[in-house]
């Protein structure tokens, strides 16, 4: 079961550097989504089948509004050369990476092995008293839905907000040149 | 060592959106690389509350159920992958703007012609 | 070469008229049984948008815009946000802030567990749609902008 999950996220890995790497902005879109749907699969391994569902769905519609908003435009641009400027940012970026893989091998001897994960007081709370509590099944609703709707509320604005944001900025015309 | 080999990658991936987002000159490629690094986040969470020949957290009719994997990552992770979708479509919203204001993806050059 | 705004082939359209209606009864029933098993509000919410979104690809954005355009999006999503609202202050009418007023019910049963399918409907009605109203404006920014480009 591990070394299933240590493959797939391999793959993920591979995936994830073709789409980074490669020249043509759609193949790396679609390199993309097989990120995305790999993780699909992990999530249903992974005994989460409510996560698996939205991703698999979210993944679909940003794959189609990515692929929306590249197909029209011309891609010849990048990928010059930027000799020396180009070689500081790659010394930078190793930089940056081995300062956090030093913090995170400190760090990872305090996590609890994978797979051996014990309940704390919550998840034991939720467990044993989620039928009594809220006559739901599915634990992860009643958690997101009356445990925790106040969350759920929170969420809802920040989605509106962003959403909100993007029909601004994406408004017909701008009233300046509407005037001239 | 092996014990913590799903951590240690699932990390690399996390590391290698970050190395998009620092060496990359294109917009949308830098998009990209959130998207990895939002995934590989919401994989650690599902990760970490994993136990072992767990069955997953909704109740069946007539069958007893002990062994539960964790419900309360999963739970966090489910709002989190729709905030991620409703920010992507406002960073390519922003991204086409650019492309009509400057006719390019390259963040080099929209630098140069501010002037 | 065809004019873009009329859509795909005969085959496409024909295919998208029998699998439509499947796809948002699809998405209903992942948000009515929410509490039952996997699923909820978020996942139906983005499976119905998914289901206009495949009748704006096939159908071309006219036939869409007509019927619903981004202004009436814009009025259900705030809709759906206020629902949820309602559900909360509706509570607090019993007691505190979200508290369950219907009761528990049966368990098992598909009327049961209280707030948490109407609050299921309200956050399909929001997540939908939202995404909904953006996807109208990208579409329309993008086409705008080809006929900006033709008259220059």
């Amino acid at each position: 079961m591990e070394i299933l999950i240590s493959i797939l996220i391999f793959i993920m890995i591979i995936a994830a550097l073709i789409s980074l790497e490669i020249k043509d902005l759609l193949s790396s879109v679609v390199s993309l989504a097989a990120v995305g749907l790999i993780l699909t699969l992990l999530f249903l391994l992974l005994q989460a089948p409510d996560v698996a569902i939205v991703q698999f769905v979210v993944e679909i519609l940003s794959l189609v509004i990515l692929i929306r908003a590249t197909i029209i435009r011309d891609d010849s641009v990048y990928d010059r050369k930027y000799d020396r400027k180009s070689f500081i940012y790659r010394i930078s970026a190793l930089f940056c990476v081995i300062i956090f893989l030093i913090f995170v091998i400190i760090s990872l001897k305090n996590l609890p092995p994978f797979g051996t994960k014990i309940y704390n007081k919550l998840a034991d709370y939720y467990i044993k008293n989620t039928i009594n509590d809220t006559g739901a099944v599915d634990i992860v609703a009643a958690i997101i839905l009356n445990y925790r709707a106040y969350d759920t509320l929170g969420e809802a604005t920040v989605l509106f907000t962003a959403i909100l944001g993007a029909v601004l900025v994406l408004r017909k015309i701008g009233r300046l040149r509407n005037e001239r | 060592m092996f014990k913590y080999l799903a951590y240690i990658l699932c990390l690399t991936l996390f590391f290698v959106g970050l190395y998009g987002i620092i060496v990359k000159k294109n917009l949308f490629k830098i998009i990209i690389s959130f998207i990895i690094m939002e995934n590989a986040l919401n994989l650690f969470f599902i990760l970490l509350g994993y136990r072992k020949s767990a069955t997953f957290p909704i109740f069946l009719k007539n069958i007893e159920q002990t062994n539960i994997v964790d419900p309360v990552p999963q739970a966090l992770v489910l709002t989190s992958i729709v905030i991620g979708l409703s920010v992507t479509i406002l960073m390519v919203a922003i991204a086409l703007r650019i492309y009509e204001k400057y006719k390019t993806f390259d963040i080099t050059e929209i630098k140069n012609l501010k002037g | 070469m065809k004019d873009k705004n009329s859509g795909m082939t005969l085959i496409v359209k024909t295919v998208t008229r029998w699998t439509v209606l499947l796809i948002m009864l699809y998405g209903f029933y992942i948000t009515f049984f929410g509490h039952l098993g996997p699923g909820g509000g978020f996942a139906g919410g983005i499976i119905v948008v998914l289901s206009f979104i495949h009748i704006i690809l096939a159908y071309g954005k006219d036939f869409v815009v007509k019927k619903i355009n981004e202004n009436i999006a814009g009025i259900l999503e705030t809709t759906g946000g206020l629902l949820f609202l309602t559900i909360a202050i509706l509570g607090l009418f019993t007691g505190i802030f979200f508290k369950d007023f219907l009761g528990k019910g049966k368990v098992f049963s598909i009327f049961s567990a209280g707030i948490i399918l109407p609050a299921n409907i309200a956050i399909m009605i929001k997540v939908g749609f939202g995404m909904l109203s953006a996807f109208l404006c990208l579409i329309l920014f993008s086409s705008q902008q080809e006929e900006n480009k033709k008259k220059e």
